[in-house]
């Protein structure tokens, strides 16, 4: 039987975003975490910590993300370990989201003059001590623009969770479609859904980099 | 772990892998070649058309760049027959990936034909330059020069993205690895093969725009 496309169909997909949101808010909290160890190694001063650094970069940003997730999912259940889509997704997308991370911040430690770690290390800070005190402080104001801009690209991304079986706004709106067989309907409210999540934020991104980078010229 | 991996299954359909990848070059340098068309169009439209066309560009350059490309994929696959238009996969990727990468390179050529100083252009005319010649060899030709290495990024991002359309089932590489694998049920060493065809597929493209660039634009600038 096909239903029409009313209030409850619309309200499925709305209650559905809670799913992407928090799919997005652990991707980025993990990947956070584990990007900033991998934008350390990418500019360590030790060579096989920066080599394996920028090949894990390499191996995420030269491979579709959907095959990232196929891996994990699949690849878990190869060693035993029994993995809902839920946690293939978070994973995957936690492990994407380093890398992309990773080489955003590299960027942004790199943009520290040189003079600063030279003053630091000559007042006697070790590599602890010179990063959170002297380094990171002021990476971390080039690095907003571009995280919140990664940010996008993120919640986009967890539309992908979907083609693993995940139930997140994509989804929902695949299975609404099922049932009405309005795709112009529901995929345009789904499209203006994640729309409304994503400009803000770009915009934000935007206006951020205009702001931070004019002081600096 | 106690799983014995078996690519034997795999290498067994190597042809029809293959099958699919070619197909997967032939979407991502049909898109990149038509994608580019448009974004000269859109960039050109975006720095000296009249309002409501600049109008009109942004406002598609935000929608594609805020929205995921499986919902566009989903709104073009699915959306287009219900008015009327009939597409087969294959050309539904085709034009989805057009569109999505068609906004993404509009803003990189639009920065680098901004990039372009007004004296050039005065000095192209002032040297009986047509103005169709201006455009073609003092303003396209520095502008893709110089933001060559972010719209090549760019498109070796849409080779890697193409693997989502296998989502409507075009036979692209993705979609071959999904056959396989329902037949075969040897998901992780499909998997594995195909993230590194992938992989090399990248290594090749940035090769070949890194020789495309010492053919096209490795000339002479006196700006220093």
């Amino acid at each position: 039987m096909i239903r029409s496309f009313g209030y409850n169909e619309f309200l499925f997909l709305l209650s559905a975003v809670q799913w992407t949101l928090a799919l997005s808010a652990i991707a980025f909290i993990g990947g956070a975490t584990v990007g900033l160890f991998v934008a350390l190694g990418r500019t360590s001063t030790i060579k096989p910590v920066r080599l394996l650094a920028t090949g894990y970069i390499q191996l995420f940003q030269g491979t579709p993300l959907l095959m990232q997730l196929f891996l994990v999912f699949f690849g878990a259940t190869v060693m035993g370990i029994d993995m809902n889509p839920w946690a293939a997704a978070a994973l995957g997308l936690t492990l994407n989201a380093s890398a992309f991370l990773g080489e955003i911040w590299r960027g942004c430690i790199q943009a520290v003059p040189r003079g600063q770690w030279e003053a630091a290390s000559a007042l006697g800070l070790r590599y602890p001590g010179l990063m959170r005190y002297v380094i990171l402080p002021q990476a971390v104001k080039v690095a907003v623009p571009p995280t919140v801009g990664f940010l996008v690209q993120l919640i986009k991304s967890t539309s992908l969770a979907a083609i693993i079986g995940f139930t997140e706004l994509t989804r929902a709106g695949q299975i609404v479609n099922n049932a009405t067989f309005q795709p112009f309907l529901v995929f345009g409210i789904v499209a203006a859904i994640y729309f409304v999540l994503c400009w803000p934020l770009s915009l934000l991104s935007a206006r951020l980099e205009q702001r931070y980078a004019a002081p600096a010229r | 772990m106690n799983y014995k991996f078996d690519f034997d299954a795999v290498l067994a359909s190597w042809d029809y892998l293959l099958e699919g990848a070619w197909l997967t070059v032939q979407l991502s340098f049909g898109a990149m070649a038509i994608g580019l068309v448009v974004a000269i169009l859109c960039a050109l439209g975006k720095t000296s058309g009249p309002k409501p066309v600049r109008w009109l560009i942004n406002a598609y350059i935000e929608v594609i760049r805020n929205t995921p490309f499986l919902v566009q994929i989903f709104l073009i696959f699915f959306g287009l027959p219900t008015a009327g238009i009939r597409l087969s996969p294959d050309l539904a990727a085709l034009i989805a990936m057009v569109v999505n990468v068609g906004a993404y390179a509009t803003e990189i050529i639009r920065a680098g034909i901004e990039s372009i100083q007004k004296g050039q252009i005065e000095a192209g005319l002032a040297l009986g330059l047509k103005p169709l010649q201006v455009f073609r060899y003092v303003v396209i030709k520095p502008a893709l020069r110089t933001v060559y290495p972010a719209l090549t990024s760019q498109f070796i991002l849409l080779m890697l993205s193409s693997s989502v359309v296998s989502a409507i089932s075009a036979d692209e590489l993705t979609s071959v690895a999904n056959n396989i694998q329902s037949q075969t049920f040897r998901s992780f060493e499909i998997y594995i093969v195909v993230t590194a065809v992938y992989l090399c597929l990248a290594l090749m493209f940035s090769a070949l725009f890194a020789g495309i660039y010492r053919l096209a634009f490795a000339y002479d600038t006196d700006r220093r």
